[in-house]
């Protein structure tokens, strides 16, 4: 009901201000939309969705539980790999007219700039999004909104590593002695990494990564695996992958510390996107709603320990907060530009 | 191309009933074209085109030229033969062990060595990043432990080339081992039995009769462990890239990474196709050449070189050989589904049901994955054994004009890699007149595709063993050919038909290569799961799904092996290779 007024109501408005039609479909938000009745009981009727998401597995799949929770008869069936390699699953699934998610949520920014251009979102913009989220956190036609923000700092082992001997900085880890000691996540497979990638390439140069190429560094391919490598002690030092992960294990009393880095610390955000193809359309727009709606978005500080662009959510203590940390600046349409151009010169530094 | 199915079919020339063979016959043929002609057609028309779909030989140059291609290409050949050879310096003297000597429990051996080869080769891999990463491995900290090593010395590194040698050997050392055990095995004892009585020692014996007796399956055997090690993906895409190295299958895989450049993919797969089938006109040229030399003569059993004390010697030695493939891969796996943290030993304090719980109760990947698994496992094995059934009458019985065709196709798939039919099936079916890609179907065309050969083998050789006289009289009786081959020889083969579908079952669930070019996130198996699992290093779900689909795996195996024995044992135990 709302949402059929509210769409009449954009076009007599827009009607009125004599703009042409082609104007209201490049710059117009559309209303925001509440989660209503009717929408939850045609998402029940569908009773599943399908989300492919970039999140460490666990979370996303205790996300779903939550929501399957909040509403009983829509299973949620998580599809979990590295930003990148959803990307590219879904543009092959696309490409071979195979229309089988319904929610995206990566963590790269310039694949919703792909999917934009292509056609591909559908314009969604939850009620709750267009009261408390910072403009800069949704698309202005609805199409892709910010889910959660995440950083990709630097991280140890405090059993194999002393906090005082503990690197700085990105320049420390080119220190002889961590020869051989590091792991690290991969541009090809991780969006935070491809992000992380592209923004100390910029700012340090890519001389930067042929001396830590010298190192002798471990690579592993998700920035969820870093975490997990130092936290087993393969490695005593990530050079970067998932801060969010390194919170969780040392707040579950594993041995690992973080360390944002002098030189500033990699940024990513992770955008949520409903397509506009989606074979569940009705639970689809749920899920993106209810995703960024204040109860979802305290889970994603409190649960998965990553910072929200929902502006009630409130801090949990533990972590440095994300106005305290200095951030290098992250840049969609820069990565959109160079993503190809990232990954072979990546690949060509660290052979693989 | 089009599946050429008769209107009706052809006048009957017989007197009682219509024979429906030669239909259904030339239906089996088109089946075989499309299945294996399709997909490497595309293959060679995508190799030879460029962006714009014109011809060119630029693909290749950049193959040859570019060090991002050319590294992988020699990493892989340096591999292979290393793999080949530590296959056969290992599994040739213990296939002698256990067909020639009194070594203690050579069957538990032989069943030992039958579920190394039933072990997933990318399951082996990450047990072995378990037991053997560099730091975290459960090996190198017993050795930190017992040595009082410094906290970041090792013994063993497993991401390293020779990790990643040894692991590809721990599972291809069964195909050297069923190809010598079985040669021993069928060579008669005569010449062995001569060299004795004329007074040879039986180590004198052993060296210049049974050993060059032996020498061309070992040959054999070691073009089908390199093979096996040139097209294997699921080690190599475990371990190489912390290793930090490509392998020529997993840069093929890198290439389909967004945006793809399928054109490089399929110049890059053709290599691997003209050497997988070089390697096997030379297998064959090797196998036909030893099948001369044990011809004729009556057949005595072999003799049985007696080793005194140190038959116990080399059980030692041949336990602590599987100890690598099997005994510590699934302590480790089982270690890590019930440890809190992958890396600690299982003690009170750290014991959990969590990562069961996680795999069952919340991952929601993993009920779909066990569907669609055991579901195109009973399909594949159903279709590959009808066509394996079909098709090796055909030939055994000479029942139509070119049937030497249709043998010929069900074996080509043989010289296929995995992951270069996963390519080649991707692009046939990813566009019209057949779009399959994102069903279960394009999955099911590639599990029987690469089941096909070693089904066919299996059945043609039981039907080998089964008279056409009976089937003779059934005819002569009036029954059709299709009849009597339902009510003679379909009952007698029944065990061998039994066996092949479990082999093939066995074979679709630890199948990675072509799998992982053909999923959606609609069909997703277990293996590419366990694979996605490995990519964020969710190491306790993989351990617990591996050992689900170990259970699953044995519990088949056991199956047919129960069925074999309640038959009376007779039979060769069919090879597994």
């Amino acid at each position: 009901m709302t949402k059929r007024f509210s769409k009449r109501d954009l076009l007599k408005g827009a009607g009125a201000l004599g703009l042409s039609a082609f104007a209201v479909r490049a710059a117009a938000a559309p209303a925001a939309e509440a989660v209503t009745p009717a929408l939850i009981e045609a998402a029940t009727k569908e009773g599943k969705v399908v989300f492919y998401t970039a999140m460490d597995l666990q979370f996303a799949q205790r996300l779903g539980k939550a929501f399957e929770a909040k509403f009983p008869g829509i299973a949620v069936r998580v599809e979990r790999s590295g930003a990148e390699r959803v990307f590219t699953r879904i543009g092959q699934e696309y490409s071979a007219n195979i229309h089988a998610v319904d929610v995206v949520n990566t963590a790269d920014q310039a694949h919703c700039i792909v999917w934009k251009k292509n056609g591909w979102l559908a314009p969604y913009l939850p009620e709750e999004v267009a009261k408390h989220f910072d403009k800069k956190y949704y698309d202005s036609e609805g199409l892709s909104i910010t889910t959660r923000i995440l950083v990709s700092p630097i991280a140890y082992n405090t059993n194999l590593v002393k906090k005082e001997d503990a690197p700085k900085s990105f320049k420390d880890l080119l220190d002889p002695k961590w020869k051989g000691k590091m792991v690290k996540g991969h541009p090809a497979y991780s969006g935070t990494i491809m992000n992380a990638t592209f923004e100390i390439a910029r700012d340090l140069g890519w001389d930067y990564f042929e001396k830590l190429a010298a190192q002798n560094v471990m690579q592993v391919q998700s920035a969820t695996d870093t975490p997990k490598r130092i936290s087993l002690g393969e490695r005593a030092i990530m050079v970067d992958g998932a801060g969010y992960l390194v919170i969780r294990y040392k707040e579950a009393g594993q041995p690992v510390d973080i360390v944002y880095p002098e030189e500033g610390t990699p940024l990513a955000t992770g955008p949520s996107a409903v397509f506009k193809a989606a074979p569940n359309p009705n639970a689809a727009r749920l899920l993106q709603n209810w995703m960024h709606s204040r109860e979802a978005q305290q889970l994603i500080v409190d649960g998965a320990r990553q910072y929200s662009p929902h502006g009630q959510t409130v801090e949990k203590p533990g972590v440095r907060k994300l106005a305290d940390i200095r951030l290098m600046k992250e840049d969609p349409e820069g990565v959109y530009a160079q993503a190809d151009a990232v990954k072979k010169r990546y690949a060509e530094i660290f052979k693989v | 191309m089009t599946i050429a199915i008769p209107a009706t079919p052809a006048p009957a020339p017989r007197k009682f009933g219509i024979d429906f063979s030669k239909p259904v016959l030339l239906l089996f043929a088109a089946i075989l074209l499309v299945l294996i002609v399709m997909p490497v057609s595309w293959l060679v028309f995508y190799a030879f085109s460029d962006k714009a779909g014109g011809f060119t030989f630029d693909n290749f140059r950049q193959l040859v030229t570019d060090a991002a291609y050319l590294d992988p290409l020699l990493t892989t050949f340096e591999l292979a033969t290393l793999s080949a050879l530590i296959c056969c310096a290992v599994a040739a003297p213990m296939g002698w062990l256990v067909s020639r000597t009194d070594m203690p429990l050579r069957r538990t051996v032989r069943l030992l060595v039958t579920a190394s080869f039933v072990t997933p080769p990318f399951l082996g891999a990450i047990a072995w990043e378990l037991l053997a990463a560099p730091n975290s491995g459960l090996l190198n900290q017993l050795y930190r432990e017992v040595t009082g090593a410094a906290p970041d010395s090792h013994l063993l590194n497993i991401y390293s080339f020779s990790g990643l040698v040894f692991v590809i050997s721990c599972y291809t050392f069964p195909y050297v081992f069923v190809l010598v055990a079985n040669a021993l095995d069928r060579t008669p004892g005569d010449l062995e039995d001569a060299s004795a009585i004329l007074g040879a020692r039986p180590w004198d014996t052993a060296r210049r009769i049974t050993i060059p007796l032996a020498l061309p399956a070992v040959l054999a055997g070691a073009l089908v462990a390199f093979l096996q090690a040139m097209t294997l993906f699921g080690s190599p895409a475990i371990l190489a890239m912390p290793a930090g190295f490509h392998t020529m299958t997993t840069k093929i895989w890198s290439l389909f990474q967004f945006p793809p450049k399928p054109e490089l993919a399929a110049a890059a797969s053709l290599p691997l196709l003209v050497l997988t089938i070089i390697l096997l006109r030379a297998e064959h040229t090797i196998l036909g050449r030893r099948s001369y030399s044990v011809v004729g003569g009556k057949n005595s059993q072999p003799r049985i070189v007696r080793l005194g004390l140190y038959r116990w010697v080399m059980l030692v030695a041949a336990m602590f050989v599987l100890m690598c493939p099997v005994f510590l891969p699934y302590f480790a796996l089982l270690n890590a589904a019930f440890s809190r943290v992958a890396s600690q030993l299982v003690w009170v304090g750290n014991f959990t049901f969590q990562n069961v719980h996680f795999v069952f109760y919340e991952l929601s990947a993993t009920q779909l994955a066990l569907r669609n698994t055991f579901t195109l496992s009973t399909m594949a094995a159903t279709a590959g054994t009808a066509l394996a059934v079909v098709i090796s009458y055909v030939t055994a019985r000479k029942a139509i004009a070119g049937y030497r065709i249709l043998g010929f196709l069900a074996t080509a798939p043989v010289a296929i890699p995995g992951i270069v039919l996963g390519v080649g099936l991707f692009f046939t079916y990813t566009r019209p007149p057949f779009v399959l890609y994102g069903t279960l179907w394009i999955l099911l065309i590639a599990f029987v595709t690469l089941s096909l050969p070693a089904a066919y083998q299996q059945m043609q050789s039981a039907l080998h063993a089964v008279h056409p006289e009976l089937e003779d009289a059934s005819r002569i009786l009036g029954a059709t050919r299709l009849r009597s081959l339902w009510q003679i020889t379909a009952p007698l083969l029944r065990t061998s038909v039994i066996a092949t579908w479990c082999f093939i079952f066995v074979g679709v669930i630890r199948e990675l290569s072509a799998a992982i070019m053909l999923f959606t996130s609609d069909t997703k198996v277990l293996s590419v799961l366990i694979y996605d699992l490995n990519e964020s290093g969710d190491l306790a779900a993989i351990s617990v799904l591996g050992l689900l689909m170990l259970i699953l795996t044995f519990g088949i195996v056991a199956l047919a092996n129960s069925l074999r024995l309640g038959r009376g044992g007779a039979r060769r135990q069919v090879a597994i290779g």
